[in-house]
């Protein structure tokens, strides 16, 4: 489903990403994990086509197609998601309204028609009550004086309504307390499927313990320096990231 | 100030004077020539004076603007007013000026409440309105309000007794007609102890050029809760001149939500008083294109300890627009305890756009909360990319945050068909195309 090769990113003159190589396969969760500054973030907003970045050398395949060239929004149409570690507060746009014109512009995208009315409020209300969220959230502006909670909740009810095919989970654990957290997993959960890929970017082991991955990733200094399986987290948690650090 | 224009309107005073109201109340004469000498010694304010220092009104003294004549009710286009009229509300319509009994809607008024057109008021309340005339602002202030002393033709006197509640809105309907027209008012609006209204302020005229000048002093009485607002939708070749001036007693909620769309030059003061303890919130939304200057003045004075204020002005500027905000908060060495914050908001579209603005804090006393905070600029390129990410495209999410940021404001709104009204000339003045109602 993505094949990243040899990819370099800076930002202006400073190289952050310095060769990475990552096959993610349909029906697969990959952790990355990471120290702070080691790219993590960047390689999340690189794939989801944030601003401000530039790819100096290799390539992101994405079902066949050249990601890198695609915009933000192309890339969302055709089932990239990105679950921001800081989701941004929209005051004045209702949050069922964007909803709705996620949902529409993916079909759209598709060659389908616009959703019908009733059967789209029938949808939403179930996926919020999945993600024991309040009804009256739709109906408030997106994340606006939204708790940390609430906000990453509200995160997971955009993916689990534009059912996208690779979900990239920008440090979706930080500022959830223990019962946010399991809220959040029981959602991405509920979400996987022989057909959908996710990319779990995580500085610590605990948001692994609700949601297992397949493969385990080290990024330290712009690369991949370690990967292995769901053991390598609690080495991780056990050891820091130093010892890798240093290798 | 040219002396010139100054004998140009104070020349023609003596020929006015005789048809304006309270001509056999010796104290209101006495007020009146008082301010007649401020301001033919001072004139309209001058971009000299600090507190009009971005704004230049020396059109309206070439213009000379003259009162006009008030057409029989029959002569006024109803379908028009009715555009702009509450519903589900009393309402009161001053034409050019004058107070329309006809036009205006108070049928079911509690009867302990007066709504009364100020010259009647005048010759029927005259003491109360001895008291209160130019208690909350100074004919000093500046040449408007000598002007509006001197010149007032007619108004609006609100009086809603302690303990009452006005449980619609009311609707105080300002209408110009006439071309070159001067339409001067003063309207008091007085809420008692513990007494609750909403009160709208509409401004709107005919396409033309005219003079709207209104005063309006506002007593909120302890523990009462009074919600103004303003809706300035005047004509784009009007000049309009609005000042709500407050006085808040202890504990008094005053809440005001300014909406200035319309005028070629519109300049809005308002300005309030707290006492102990006592709760201010001041919200605008400017919204300027072609060459549209609006210029919003405001001023909190805390005087006493533990009141609180909340700021929130935005302003939207397109084409060769200008917006002006000067804010200003004001802490006595007595309001320890102050709970204040201001905020203003720019967002300019085109390169020939401008914003002007000032926050000003002056702080006198040393156990305080304030803040205060300004940005002119674009969009925040966050959310352009978040809504990106969520399958919009980039033209549209930037109309969308555009828009988004104007309707903050309106939002704000609490009477729902006022919300419906001002969200309607919002939707048709707003310069980006794309806009959806849908997105709300």
């Amino acid at each position: 489903m993505l094949s990243i090769e040899n990819l370099h990113v800076s930002v202006g003159d400073k190289p952050i990403l310095k060769g990475i190589n990552l096959e993610i396969k349909a029906g697969e969760i990959h952790a990355i994990m990471g120290p702070n500054g080691s790219g993590k973030s960047t390689l999340s907003h690189v794939l989801s086509g944030k601003s401000g970045y530039t790819v100096t050398e290799g390539s992101v395949t994405y079902q066949g197609m050249d990601l890198i060239e695609m915009a933000p929004e192309i890339r969302a149409r055709e089932g990239v998601f990105l679950a921001f570690q800081y989701p941004v507060e929209i005051p004045g746009v209702s949050n069922i309204y964007l909803l709705k014109a996620a949902l529409n512009a993916i079909r759209k995208h598709h060659g389908q028609s616009e959703v019908d009315a009733m059967d789209f409020l029938t949808l939403v209300k179930n996926k919020v009550k999945l993600l024991e969220m309040d009804e009256k959230f739709l109906y408030r502006a997106v994340n606006e004086g939204f708790s940390g909670g609430e906000k990453k909740r509200n995160e997971i009810l955009q993916m689990a309504i534009m059912e996208p095919k690779l979900c990239i989970l920008d440090e979706t654990d930080s500022g959830l307390d223990i019962d946010a957290l399991k809220i959040v997993a029981d959602g991405v959960n509920s979400l996987r499927s022989p057909e959908r890929a996710f990319v779990m970017v995580t500085h610590y082991q605990r948001l692994l313990d609700y949601i297992k991955p397949d493969v385990v990733h080290v990024l330290a200094h712009g690369r991949i320096v370690k990967s292995g399986g769901p053991e390598l987290a609690l080495e991780l948690e056990e050891k820091g990231y130093g010892w890798l650090e240093a290798a | 100030m040219s002396a010139l224009t100054q004998s140009r309107y104070s020349a023609e005073y003596d020929a006015i004077a005789p048809q304006l109201p309270g001509r056999d109340l010796p104290w209101l004469m006495k007020r009146r020539s008082e301010a007649l000498a401020l301001f033919a010694a001072g004139g309209f304010p001058s971009p000299r004076e600090e507190e009009w220092r971005y704004t230049n009104v020396s059109a309206i003294e070439k213009k000379l603007f003259k009162p006009a004549l008030v057409p029989a009710s029959g002569q006024i286009d109803k379908q028009w007013l009715d555009t702009c009229r509450l519903h589900d509300a009393w309402s009161v319509v001053l034409l050019n000026g004058r107070f329309s009994a006809e036009l205006s809607k108070l049928d079911g008024l509690p009867e302990a409440v007066s709504v009364l057109g100020f010259a009647e008021a005048l010759a029927k309340q005259p003491e109360l309105i001895e008291n209160y005339l130019g208690k909350a602002v100074k004919d000093s202030e500046h040449g408007f309000v000598a002007f509006n002393t001197a010149w007032f033709s007619d108004g609006v006197f609100v009086h809603v007794p302690a303990k009452h509640l006005l449980a619609k809105p009311l609707q105080l309907l300002h209408v110009v007609t006439e071309a070159d027209a001067l339409a001067t008012t003063r309207n008091l609006i007085i809420t008692e102890t513990m007494a609750q209204a909403e009160i709208v302020e509409t401004f709107i005229g005919a396409d033309c050029a005219y003079l709207s000048a209104a005063v309006t002093e506002v007593f909120v009485g302890a523990n009462a809760d009074l919600t103004l607002y303003k809706l300035q939708v005047e004509s784009e070749k009007a000049y309009h001149f609005g000042g709500a001036y407050v006085l808040q007693d202890r504990d008094a909620r005053f809440a005001h939500h300014n909406f200035a769309f319309g005028g070629l030059l519109a300049r809005s003061d308002i300005h309030a008083d707290l006492d102990h303890a006592s709760e201010c919130i001041l919200n605008g939304l400017y919204i300027g294109s072609k060459r549209q200057h609006i210029d919003n003045h405001t001023r909190i004075v805390h005087q006493k300890p533990y009141a609180t204020s909340r700021e929130l002005y935005k302003g939207v500027l397109d084409d060769r627009a200008r917006g002006v905000f000067q804010g200003r908060v004001i802490v006595a060495e007595d309001a320890q305890k102050t709970d204040s914050e201001m905020n203003n908001r720019n967002l300019l579209l085109s390169t020939d756009a401008e914003a002007d603005t000032k926050p000003q804090l002056e702080i006198y006393a040393d156990d305080v909360k304030c803040g205060h905070g300004v940005t002119v600029g674009q969009l925040d390129e966050k959310s352009v990319f978040y809504l990106q990410s969520r399958c919009v495209d980039e033209e549209t999410a930037r109309n969308m945050l555009t828009f988004a940021f104007a309707n903050e404001m309106v939002d704000k709104i609490k009477i729902r068909e006022l919300h419906d009204l001002v969200l309607g000339e919002l939707l048709q003045r707003f310069p980006q195309q794309g806009v959806e109602k849908a997105w709300l």
